[in-house]
C-alpha cells in the first residue's frame, strides 16, 4: 500500500490521513463541491473534486471515486464510516478495479447488513441473540404469529434496515396490528425489501459494544465500550471500558465477540454490538459493524492501539499485530460527541459560518475535528464537529478532566451540544454510571419541562 | 386571488417526494390545504417537513428535486384561495 484514497470527508478523513502519514503511506482526499478548502482536503497529499455538495452526487458516488482514485495513482480505499463503508457493492467495485479495499471481505459486510443473516452467522457462532423471529416476516397475520414466541413489548425492524431507521416499538398485539403494515411499506419504499424483523424490547438495557481486529486467520478483541447515552438512537457520550460492568460478563461478552469473528473470518476493525439486561445480566447479539466507529478514539486511548493504522496494516496484507494476551485497558475514557445542532431549539441542526474556534488541549485531551476558525459548517452532510475525547486513570478523572476539556472549548457562529455535555457530567446518575438506553431522552424531556 | 410563496425555512437538500419511490406531495395544478406538506428540506441528515401555508392551487415549483435551497428561498407558488 503507497497510496490510499479516503473515501469520506469530516473528522474521520482528517484521521484516516493522519494514520496513513504517520505510516508513511501518501493519501488522496476527495470532496464535494462545498468542501473544496475543507481540512482533509488540504491535510492530504493530493485532492480529487468528486462532484457536487449533493452526498448522493459525491461521496455516494461511486464511478466518481473510482475514477478518482484511478486518476490519482491510489492503491488503496478506505471507506471511513457512514457514506459507502458498509456498502457491499462497493467494497466489491474497489477491488475488482484493482485496489485494495480497507475493510472486511464484501461478502462479509453484505452478511452482516442483513440483520436476518448476522443473526444466523451470530446463534451459529455460540453468540446470545435476543428472543426474536429467525427469518424475515412479511405480513401481520405471520407477526402476530411470531409474537406469541417473541413476547411483549417487542420491536418492528427493517430486516434489510440499518442505523435504526424505521424502528418500532409495539407494547401488545393491537399494537403490532396497527403497526405492521405502514412499518413494511416504509421498509419496501428505503430498501426494497418490506420484511421485517421482530424481537423482544429489553427494557432497561445497556447498550456495550465490542471492538475486534481480525486478519481473516485470527482476531482480537479491544475490550468494550459502553455507549447507552443515546439521543433518537444515535450515541452522544460514549466511555470505554464499561463502568460498573461485571468482569465475567465483560468477558464472556468479549469473547463471544471473537468467536463470531473468527467464525465469519474476518478481516480489518469491526465491532460486535449487544444489549445488557442490568436485571439479569444477560447479553444479546444486535449487529456487527463492519467498518470503523465513530467512537473509536476511546478505545485507543484506554490500549494505546491505534486502531485506524492497524487497519491499514492489516488491509495492506500484515498479519494481525496486537497480540490477546498484550492488549491491556489501562484507566478510562470518555467521548463528547459535539455537535452543530442547537439544544434549546430541540436539536435543530446548525449549520452556517463559524468565527473564533477554541479547541481543548492539554494533558490526556485529544480533540477529533474538521472544524476550523472562520470555515463554514455545510447544511449537506452530518453534524458532528468535533469529538473531544479525554482519559484519565480512572473514571472519576476521566470525568474530571472532560469537565474542563469542554470548558475550554468555543465556537462562535453556530449553536452546538457542547454545553449540554458540562449539565451531564454534573447529574449524579452520570457520575455514578447507573443509565441505560432510555436515560439521556427521559433527562432532555424532564430537563425542558423544568425550563 | 393573491400569490403565496412557500419558503424553506432552513438551508439544505429540495425534495418534492417522501422516497424516491413515490409520488411527489403536490403536483402543478393540485388544490393544497394550508397544512400540507408540498416538500422536504434535508439538512445534515434530518427532514423537514415544508407545508402549503395556505390552501389554494399549486402553480408551479421553482426549484428542480434535489436542488440545493438556502434559508428563506422561495421553492413554489400557490395561488391563494
Amino acid at each position: 500500500m503507497k497510496r490510499l484514497l479516503v473515501a469520506n470527508r469530516g473528522e474521520i478523513a482528517v484521521r484516516i490521513i493522519r494514520a496513513a502519514r504517520d505510516l508513511g503511506i501518501s493519501t488522496v482526499a476527495v470532496h464535494s463541491t462545498a468542501d473544496a478548502t475543507a481540512a482533509h482536503v488540504r491535510l492530504a497529499d493530493a485532492a480529487v473534486e468528486i462532484g457536487p455538495p449533493q452526498a448522493s452526487k459525491s461521496y455516494l458516488a461511486v464511478a466518481a471515486i473510482l475514477d478518482a482514485a484511478r486518476s490519482s495513482g491510489a492503491d488503496a480505499v478506505h471507506p471511513g464510516y457512514g457514506f459507502l463503508s458498509e456498502r457491499a457493492s462497493f467494497a466489491a467495485a474497489v477491488v475488482d478495479a484493482g485496489l485494495i479495499f480497507v475493510g472486511p471481505d464484501p461478502a462479509v459486510i453484505d452478511q452482516m447488513g442483513d440483520k436476518v443473516r448476522a443473526r444466523q452467522l451470530a446463534e451459529a457462532a455460540g453468540v446470545p441473540t435476543v428472543p426474536g423471529t429467525r427469518g424475515g416476516v412479511d405480513d401481520v397475520a405471520a407477526a402476530v404469529a411470531a409474537a406469541t414466541d417473541v413476547g411483549y413489548p417487542l420491536m418492528l425492524k427493517a430486516a434489510a434496515g440499518g442505523g435504526g431507521r424505521g424502528i418500532r416499538v409495539v407494547e401488545h398485539e393491537a399494537g403490532l396490528r396497527s403497526a405492521f403494515p405502514a412499518a413494511s411499506k416504509e421498509a419496501a419504499a428505503a430498501f426494497g425489501d418490506g420484511r421485517m424483523y421482530l424481537e423482544r424490547f429489553v427494557q432497561r438495557a445497556r447498550h456495550i459494544e465490542v471492538q475486534l481486529l481480525g486478519d481473516g486467520d485470527d482476531a482480537v478483541h479491544l475490550r468494550e465500550r459502553e455507549c447507552s447515552l443515546q439521543r433518537r438512537r444515535q450515541k452522544v457520550l460514549e466511555e470505554a471500558t464499561a463502568p460498573g460492568l461485571d468482569p465475567a460478563v465483560a468477558a464472556a461478552m468479549a469473547s463471544a465477540a471473537v468467536r463470531l469473528a473468527r467464525q465469519v473470518g474476518y478481516r480489518g476493525a469491526g465491532t460486535v454490538e449487544f444489549l445488557l439486561d442490568e436485571a439479569t445480566g444477560e447479553f444479546f447479539f444486535i449487529e456487527m459493524n463492519t467498518r470503523i466507529q465513530v467512537e473509536h478514539p476511546t478505545t485507543e486511548l484506554v490500549t494505546g492501539v491505534d486502531l485506524v493504522a492497524e487497519q491499514l496494516r492489516i488491509a495492506a496484507g500484515e498479519p494481525l499485530r496486537p497480540r490477546q494476551d498484550d492488549i491491556v485497558a489501562r484507566g478510562h475514557a470518555i467521548e463528547f460527541r459535539v455537535n452543530a445542532e442547537d439544544p434549546s431549539r430541540d436539536f435543530l441542526p446548525s449549520p452556517g459560518n463559524v468565527g473564533r474556534v477554541v479547541l481543548p488541549a492539554g494533558p490526556w485531551v485529544r480533540v477529533d475535528t474538521w472544524l476550523e476558525p472562520d470555515s463554514t459548517i455545510p447544511p449537506f452532510y452530518d453534524s458532528l464537529l468535533a469529538k473531544i475525547i479525554v482519559w484519565g486513570e480512572d473514571r472519576e478523572t476521566a470525568v474530571r478532566r472532560g469537565r474542563r476539556a469542554l470548558a475550554e472549548f468555543a465556537v462562535e457562529g453556530v449553536p452546538t451540544t457542547a454545553g449540554l455535555f458540562t449539565e451531564l457530567l454534573g447529574e449524579p446518575w452520570f457520575t455514578a454510571a447507573e443509565f441505560h438506553t432510555g436515560t439521556l431522552e427521559q433527562w432532555l424531556r424532564d430537563r425542558k419541562e423544568e425550563q | 386571488m393573491a400569490r403565496h410563496e412557500v419558503v424553506s425555512p432552513i438551508p439544505g437538500v429540495f425534495y418534492r417526494r417522501a422516497d424516491p419511490g413515490s409520488d411527489p406531495f403536490v403536483s402543478e395544478g393540485q388544490q393544497v390545504g394550508a397544512d400540507d406538506t408540498v416538500c422536504l428540506v434535508e439538512v445534515m441528515k434530518s427532514f423537514h417537513q415544508v407545508s402549503a401555508g395556505t390552501a389554494g392551487t399549486m402553480v408551479e415549483f421553482l426549484v428542480e428535486n434535489e436542488d440545493i435551497v438556502e434559508a428563506g428561498q422561495a421553492v413554489a407558488v400557490i395561488e391563494a384561495e
